[in-house]
C-alpha cells in the first residue's frame, strides 16, 4: 500500500475525531451552537478609514445557521478572522450582505464598502474569499473553495493576510489545502447547506452594518 | 448508542461510509431525474417560431429557453417528433431494428422536457444499450489528465508521452500556478507527439488565455467552456448563452476543435436550480450546446459528481445525461474524471456505465499521473490503476481505449519526450531543463521524485516567450534543428490540421498518420449483434496480450 500525505492527514483527522469521542459528523445535527446576538445598524456605508478590513457574511450566518460544515461555531469564525486582522494592527468591520449567497459577490461587496478596498466574504459553511474592490467579482486575491479544510488557523490566517493586503503588502498566500476525498464526503452536503443559505437571500436588498 | 452490534461497527468503518449521502429535497432541486417541478413536454410553433416551450409562453422565456427554442429545436421535425409517445421512443432507442439515424433525425425536434421524459423510461442496462447504439464515433476512446503539483515541465512532457503511448487519444493539462499555462501546454504538445503522433492536447485555464494558446498553436483543442441550466447560475458565472456562442465561434474560426462542458448538480450546488431535477437542467445545457453549433460536450456531472453521487439514482442519471448528449448527435466526453467515492466498488461500478457500452471518450480525464499530482482535484482512476483497467478490458473483451505496454517502451518515450522538451527550451530561450531533470522525469512515479524548479525564473521565461509572440512554428524549428525531426514533423502536422479544419467534425481525433477519425468518416453503425464496433482481430490480439500473462510455450 502506498501512503500518501492525504492518507496520513486523514488518519490524523480520524484519530483526533476519535479522541474527542466522535467522528467528524454532518452539519445540521441538533447540537448547533446558539445564534449570535447581532445588532443591526442600518444600511452599510462606504468606509473612509484606510485601516479597516470589511468582513461580509450572508443572510443566514450566525442566525439560521451557526456553524461551518466541519462544526466550527460562527462565533469562533469571526473571533479568528477579527484576531487575524487585529494582529496586523488593522480594524475589522462586519456587514451582512443580503442580496446574495455567492461568496465572490459577498466578498466583493465587502471590499467595495471597505475604506482600504479589501474585503473578506465568508459563507455559513466556511467557504471564503479575500477580495479587492477594483477586481472583477469572479476574480479574487485569495480563494478558499474547500470548506471542510478550513479550520480555525486558516480563518485567522485569512484575516491576517487580508490586513496585509490592506496595508499594501504582498503577503505569501495562505497555503492552499487540497483533499480529493472532500468531494465524495461533503459535496452533496455542501449543496444542501448552500440551498438552505440561499433561501434567506433577498435579491436587491441593501447590505446591513452589524455590531456584535 | 449504548452497546454496538459488532457487524455494524465494521460496516461503519467501510470506505463507502465515508461518502456523503443525502435524501432528496425536491423544493430546491436536490433530486436526480424526476422532480414534480419539472415541466411537462409541449411545443407550439407559429410561422416558424417557437411560441411555447414545455408549457412556457415565449413572453415568459428566460435566455436559455430562447437559445434552445431559436437555435436548437429543429422546427421542421418538432411537431412530428413531439407527437411520438415518450415510452415508444425509449423503446426505439434500445430496438436494434430502429437505426441510429432515425432517432437522431427526430431528437432535434424535442424539447428538454421531452428528452427527460424519454430517459426516465430507461433503466441502466437499457441506457447502456442505447449508448452503444447512439455513440457518434464507431470506436470508443479515452482522454487523460496530465498535470503535476509542481508544474514540472519535464515531468509533464514525460507523462504526456506515456499517456499518448498507452493509447489516450486526447490529453488535457491544467496548472497549479496560473502563469505556468503556456509552459504546460508546450510540454504536452512536445511530449504528446513523442508518445504517439496525432494525439490532441489542451490546457484548461481561464478562457482568454486558453484561446490565445490555441491560436498560437500550443494546444490543439479546448473543452473547459462551461454552460449552465438556469439563468441565475449563468449570470453568477458572468456569462450568457450568447457569450458562450461567441467563444465557440472564436475557436471554430481559428480551426481549433472545441467542446463545451456541463454536468448535473452544478445548478443546485450554486443554489439556483429552481426546484428542477438535475437531469432536466442538464438537458437544457446539452440543447444550448447543440444550438451553439458546437460539435461536442464534456458531461457526466464532472466536478459536481459529489452531488448526484449523494442522491438516489444519481449515477443512473449521469449515464442518462451522457446518452442525451449523443442523442443530440454530439461527441461526448463522459466524465469519470473526478474523485467520486472512497469505495473502490462504487468507483468501478460508476465507470462501467460508460466503459461497457463505450463512449467517444470514456474518461474525460483519466489521471495519467498519481492522483496526488492531479490538479483537477483528483480523478476516479490514476496511473496505479492501469493494470486493473487493462485486465478489465481483457476479462470482458471490451475496448476501453488503452493498450498494454512494456516498461522498456515507456522508459524510451518518457526519456525522449523530456530530452525533446529540453532541446526546445534551450532553443526558444526558456530556463534550462537539466540532464538530472530528464533522468528523474524518465523514471519518476510522480512529482515527489522531481526537484524544485526556480519558479520566478520559469515565470519570467514564460512571459518573455509569450511577449516575443512565439508560436508552434518556433517549436517545430527548434525540434528540427536539434535532431528531433520526427517530433518536429508531428508538431508541424498539428499546425497544418488547423488550416485544413477537418478535425472540427464531430468526435474527431487523429490516428498516428494524421488521418482524421470522426463520426463523419467512421460513424457508429451499431444495429445489434454482428454490427458496430467489435473488439476483434489485430486490436483484440493487442489488448489481450498483457505482459503478465503466462505463455505455455515458455514453460
Amino acid at each position: 500500500m502506498q501512503i500518501s500525505e492525504d492518507m496520513v492527514r486523514q488518519v490524523i483527522m480520524d484519530i483526533l475525531g476519535a479522541a474527542q469521542g466522535s467522528a467528524p459528523k454532518a452539519n445540521g445535527s441538533s447540537d448547533a451552537p446558539p445564534p449570535l446576538s447581532f445588532r443591526e445598524l442600518g444600511t452599510a456605508k462606504v468606509g473612509t478609514d484606510r485601516n479597516e478590513v470589511v468582513v461580509g457574511v450572508p443572510p443566514a450566518f450566525g442566525k439560521a445557521m451557526t456553524k461551518t460544515i466541519v462544526d466550527i461555531p460562527h462565533s469562533d469564525v469571526l473571533k479568528e478572522v477579527f484576531a487575524g486582522i487585529e494582529e496586523e494592527g488593522l480594524k475589522p468591520r462586519l456587514v451582512r450582505v443580503t442580496r446574495s449567497a455567492d461568496v465572490g459577490a459577498i466578498a466583493h461587496d465587502a471590499a467595495v464598502l471597505s475604506g482600504s478596498g479589501i474585503g473578506i466574504g465568508i459563507l455559513c459553511r466556511g467557504t471564503s474569499v479575500i477580495h479587492q474592490r477594483d477586481l472583477q467579482i469572479l476574480q479574487n486575491l485569495e480563494l478558499f473553495p474547500q470548506s471542510p479544510l478550513i479550520d480555525r488557523s486558516v480563518f485567522r490566517a485569512i484575516g491576517r493576510n487580508a490586513a496585509k493586503y490592506a496595508k499594501g503588502e504582498q503577503p505569501n498566500p495562505v497555503p492552499t489545502r487540497n483533499d480529493p476525498m472532500a468531494r465524495p464526503r461533503y459535496q452533496g452536503l455542501a449543496a444542501l447547506l448552500h440551498n438552505k443559505e440561499t433561501q434567506y437571500v433577498k435579491l436587491g436588498a441593501p447590505t446591513v452594518e452589524l455590531a456584535l | 448508542m449504548a452497546k454496538r452490534q459488532k457487524r455494524f461497527e465494521v460496516l461503519a468503518d467501510r470506505p463507502v461510509n465515508k461518502d456523503g449521502f443525502i435524501k432528496e429535497w425536491v423544493d430546491v432541486g436536490l433530486v436526480a431525474m424526476d422532480s414534480p417541478n419539472d415541466p411537462k413536454p409541449s411545443i407550439k410553433i407559429q410561422n416558424g417560431v417557437v411560441v411555447e416551450l414545455d408549457g412556457k409562453r415565449r413572453d415568459d422565456f428566460d435566455m436559455i429557453d430562447y437559445a434552445i427554442a431559436d437555435y436548437c429545436v429543429d422546427k421542421r421535425v418538432a411537431e412530428e417528433a413531439m407527437a411520438v409517445d415518450s415510452l415508444k421512443f425509449a423503446r426505439m432507442m434500445v430496438d436494434i431494428n430502429v437505426p441510429r439515424a432515425e432517432l437522431v433525425r427526430l431528437a432535434v425536434g424535442f424539447t428538454p422536457a421531452k428528452v427527460v421524459s424519454v430517459l426516465r423510461e430507461l433503466n441502466v442496462v437499457e441506457l447502456m444499450m442505447a449508448m452503444q447504439k447512439m455513440r457518434t464515433r464507431k470506436q470508443p476512446m479515452n482522454q487523460a489528465h496530465v498535470t503535476n503539483v509542481k508544474d514540472s515541465a519535464p515531468l509533464l512532457a514525460a507523462d504526456a508521452a506515456e499517456a499518448a503511448y498507452r493509447g489516450f487519444a486526447e490529453i488535457e493539462t491544467t496548472v497549479g500556478i496560473a502563469r505556468y499555462a503556456p509552459m504546460n501546454a508546450l510540454a504536452l504538445l512536445v511530449g504528446g507527439q513523442v508518445g504517439r503522433p496525432g494525439v490532441l492536447s489542451q490546457c484548461a485555464v481561464e478562457e482568454a488565455a486558453e484561446l490565445n494558446m490555441g491560436m498560437r498553436g500550443l494546444t490543439s483543442y479546448a473543452e473547459t467552456v462551461s454552460v449552465y441550466g438556469t439563468e441565475q447560475v449563468f449570470i453568477d458565472g458572468d456569462d450568457t448563452p450568447w457569450s458562450k456562442f461567441f467563444l465557440a465561434s472564436a475557436y471554430a474560426s481559428r480551426g481549433l476543435k472545441m467542446r463545451y462542458t456541463s454536468g448535473t448538480g452544478s445548478e443546485v450546488l450554486m443554489g439556483y436550480a429552481e426546484g428542477k431535477s438535475m437531469l432536466y437542467l442538464e438537458v437544457r445545457c446539452i440543447m444550448v450546446t447543440k444550438g451553439a453549433g458546437v460539435q461536442g460536450l464534456q458531461n457526466g456531472s464532472i466536478s459536481c459528481i459529489g452531488v448526484p453521487g449523494a442522491v438516489p439514482a444519481g449515477i443512473r442519471t449521469v449515464l442518462a445525461e451522457n446518452l442525451a448528449t449523443v442523442l443530440m448527435n454530439l461527441e461526448v466526453a463522459s466524465g469519470n474524471d473526478q474523485t467520486f467515492t472512497h469505495s473502490i466498488e462504487r468507483n468501478t461500478a460508476r465507470m462501467l456505465m460508460q466503459f461497457l457500452p463505450g463512449t467517444d471518450f470514456i474518461f474525460s480525464g483519466y489521471a495519467a499521473e498519481p492522483n496526488y499530482d492531479n490538479m483537477f482535484a483528483g480523478s476516479t482512476h490514476d496511473v496505479d490503476d492501469y493494470d486493473d483497467y487493462l485486465v478489465l478490458q481483457r476479462d470482458l473483451q471490451v475496448d476501453g481505449g488503452l493498450k498494454p505496454v512494456t516498461e522498456a517502451g515507456v522508459i524510451e518515450v518518457r526519456n525522449k519526450a523530456a530530452r525533446a522538451l529540453q532541446a526546445v527550451f534551450e532553443e526558444v530561450g526558456l530556463p534550462p531543463i537539466t540532464d538530472d531533470e530528464v533522468e528523474r522525469a524518465t523514471y519518476a512515479h510522480g512529482s515527489k521524485e522531481m526537484g524544485d524548479r526556480n519558479v520566478p525564473e520559469d515565470l519570467r521565461g514564460i512571459d518573455g516567450f509569450m511577449k516575443r509572440g512565439s508560436t508552434g512554428l518556433d517549436v517545430v524549428r527548434a525540434l528540427a534543428k536539434r535532431g528531433f525531426r520526427d517530433v518536429a514533423e508531428a508538431v508541424l502536422e498539428m499546425q497544418k490540421a488547423k488550416v485544413a479544419g477537418d478535425y472540427l467534425q464531430t468526435s474527431a481525433v487523429f490516428d498516428d498518420k494524421f488521418n482524421v477519425i470522426s463520426s463523419i468518416n467512421h460513424p457508429n453503425d451499431y444495429e445489434g449483434p454482428g454490427t458496430g464496433y467489435r473488439l476483434t482481430g489485430e486490436r483484440w490480439e493487442l489488448l489481450k496480450n498483457i505482459p503478465q500473462a503466462i505463455d505455455a510455450e515458455q514453460i
